[in-house]
């Protein structure tokens, strides 16, 4: 039987302190395949840096409550015992964050911080797969950069170290959390190039997080848009970006400033801001931000409407009454005629 | 009329024991009343030294920076007083750059004192004004720094900026560490400002889809130098330099991405239905 590499179902991250609960998470469902490359899209506040630390059980336990499934290769993470989980993170899942200088350790040479995650060589042997790391990174002088400190390297310089050490237990899966928001957008794009590369060499499968849609639509094949703890919208990058379902997923675009756009094209922001995780709104989250809710987005919540690879929360328009066909830039560009919406029992 | 003119501006570091650092090398430009002038290019090439010199915290090396015709190291005490007032500079870490003790109130009555903007019985009228011209609810007078979003601290900085009413606004990336959605706020905002106030606007930027859409112009620097410049829409329609399609092509556009994905042939990914 076939096994996707992760498989979540149902994930909840619950926090509870002086008596008040509060739910960042609250129902995240994603599949990632091998060697696959999916997004986690969303504003900061929606929850999606929680769920990729969630994966791995690395969300503050002692505070947190975590519910539903993570099945990476068959195995739940959320009830492994330490020891097999100490083998699912970094052999399994690893990591690259988005700011290389406060993931490093600032009082360690490179090398050293490698080596601990090499722990069955020699000294002489881990400083040399070290500098073997480093040069799958492109760094232009390993040995050099090697003995450095990270003070010592500029920003792209330090995620290529962290991506060697990421590299170092051979993952199948690579989580980049908002890999290359602090980078400019050259150094971007070659670290972005290199965690492809480096997916395509080790057969590796990516799940990136990012707010930026352009990454997304350039590199990413299937796409989870998140608000609010949930998954508000998820398919195939080039359907989603083109013929986005959601007024979420809708106002994200809209937002973009696009290259070819006039100049002065005013870019329309999302009302108001995510809400905070001890103050969800009934019905819809989004419903408060929406442009196009009904009454009954403010009350129930949405049902999910599923469609081969595709699947969207959020009411049919022609139950709110509303017909406004509110499409994208991006999606005028593109003259497919929207696919038929999917049945719905009344 | 010409606000600010540049010319042949060097800027150089001494660090003691090591040979000296050439940050900018031999920029020219100018910027007239009421026009956006987007300066481009990755970390390192000298764009933030560039606007620290033009601000007049970094002296410069050699060359001429005039203001209104006046140049800048020969400005007598008071004049180059007011200059420091009438050009203002929004930083890329907003939180960062408001007094972490200070409330939003305290922050914007700080500078009309300091600069005696208005009379004492119109300070607290004109904190209300400023909070209004950048779209904050009052409700945020009383909070810190910490207590508000990202963006709500980059409106403060707008805001702090305008008490001084200013002529020219220096914005070293102002937008790079927001959601889109925010960002998307902030750029509508120096637009409308910019249009309302007349302001002038250099937009210091690595993202050209940002540039594009607020400039007049755009200058591209590489490695201390402007390697091109002109209109935003030369440049960026039909760019001349290397450096400049390289930029152009790192930008991760959305449109663009999608136009290039419909061309190329779908790819075959394996998954448990196919």
């Amino acid at each position: 039987m076939y096994v996707p590499l992760l498989q979540v179902r149902d994930l909840a991250v619950t926090f509870r302190q002086e008596g008040m609960e509060t739910t960042p998470v609250r129902s995240v469902s994603l599949t990632v395949h091998a060697g696959d490359r999916v997004a986690v899209v969303g504003e900061s506040g929606c929850g999606k840096s929680l769920t990729a630390l969630a994966l791995t059980r690395l969300a503050p336990t002692d505070r947190a409550r975590l519910s539903g499934e993570v099945l990476f290769e068959g195995a739940d993470t959320l009830t492994l015992d330490n020891r097999a989980l100490a083998r699912v993170r970094g052999h399994g899942i690893a990591y690259v964050f988005q700011d290389p200088s406060a993931s490093l350790n600032p009082v360690m040479r490179v090398c050293d911080q490698i080596a601990e995650s090499l722990p069955n060589l020699s000294r002489a042997d881990r400083l040399a797969a070290a500098i073997d790391l480093l040069r799958k990174t492109g760094l232009p002088d390993p040995a050099r950069a090697a003995r450095a400190f990270p003070c010592e390297l500029s920003g792209g310089q330090q995620q290529r170290v962290m991506l060697a050490m990421a590299l170092a237990a051979r993952p199948k899966l690579l989580v980049a959390d908002e890999p290359t928001t602090a980078l400019d957008v050259t150094t971007q794009r070659q670290v972005l190039d290199l965690i492809d590369t480096l997916a395509d060499a080790h057969d590796m499968a990516v799940l990136l997080i990012t707010h930026n849609l352009g990454l997304v639509a350039g590199r990413m094949e299937r796409v989870y848009v998140m608000y609010a703890g949930e998954i508000v919208e998820s398919g195939a990058v080039a359907d989603v970006l083109a013929h986005p379902r959601h007024p979420y997923t809708r106002g994200l675009l809209a937002a973009v400033p696009l290259l070819d756009a006039p100049r002065d094209t005013p870019l329309q922001d999302i009302p108001g801001t995510v809400p905070s995780p001890d103050a969800w709104p009934a019905g819809c989250a989004f419903a408060p931000r929406c442009a196009e809710a009904a009454p009954r987005c403010h009350t129930d919540p949405p049902p999910e409407t599923l469609s081969d690879e595709r699947m969207f929360r959020c009411w049919p328009k022609q139950q709110t009454g509303q017909e406004s066909e509110t499409r994208t830039r991006a999606a005028r560009e593109d003259a497919r005629p929207p696919s038929t919406f999917p049945d719905r029992e009344p | 009329m010409t606000l600010l003119n540049v010319q042949d501006l060097h800027v150089t570091y001494h660090a003691h024991g090591q040979k000296p650092v050439e940050a900018v090398r031999g920029v020219s430009f100018s910027v007239d009343a009421g026009e956006s002038l987007g300066i481009v290019g990755e970390s390192g090439c000298g764009k933030s030294s560039l606007a620290k010199t033009v601000i007049g915290l970094q002296p410069p090396s050699a060359g001429s920076l005039r203001f209104k015709g006046q140049e800048l190291s020969r400005m007598a005490p008071a004049a180059f007083r007011d200059y420091r007032r009438v050009v203002q500079m929004v930083f890329q870490d907003a939180v960062g750059s408001l007094n972490p003790r200070m409330t939003v109130r305290q922050t914007l009555e700080e500078v009309l004192h300091v600069h005696r903007m208005v009379p004492a019985n119109r300070v607290a009228a004109r904190v209300r004004e400023l909070l209004d011209r950048v779209g904050l609810p009052e409700t945020v007078l009383d909070a810190y720094p910490r207590e508000i979003s990202g963006g709500q601290c980059q409106r403060i900085s707008f805001a702090r900026c305008l008490a001084l009413e200013p002529q020219l606004i220096i914005a070293d990336e102002p937008v790079s560490a927001l959601d889109v959605s925010v960002q998307a706020r902030i750029l509508n905002l120096v637009r409308t400002l910019q249009k309302e106030l007349h302001l002038a606007v250099i937009l210091i930027s690595h993202d050209l889809a940002v540039v594009r859409n607020i400039c007049d112009r755009v200058a591209v620097m590489y490695a201390g130098q402007f390697v091109e410049s002109g209109p935003a829409a030369d440049v960026l329609d039909a760019p001349k330099h290397a450096y400049t399609r390289e930029l152009l092509a790192a930008v991760p556009d959305v449109g663009r991405a999608l136009r290039e994905r419909a061309q190329r042939p779908t790819s075959q990914l394996l998954t448990p239905s196919s």
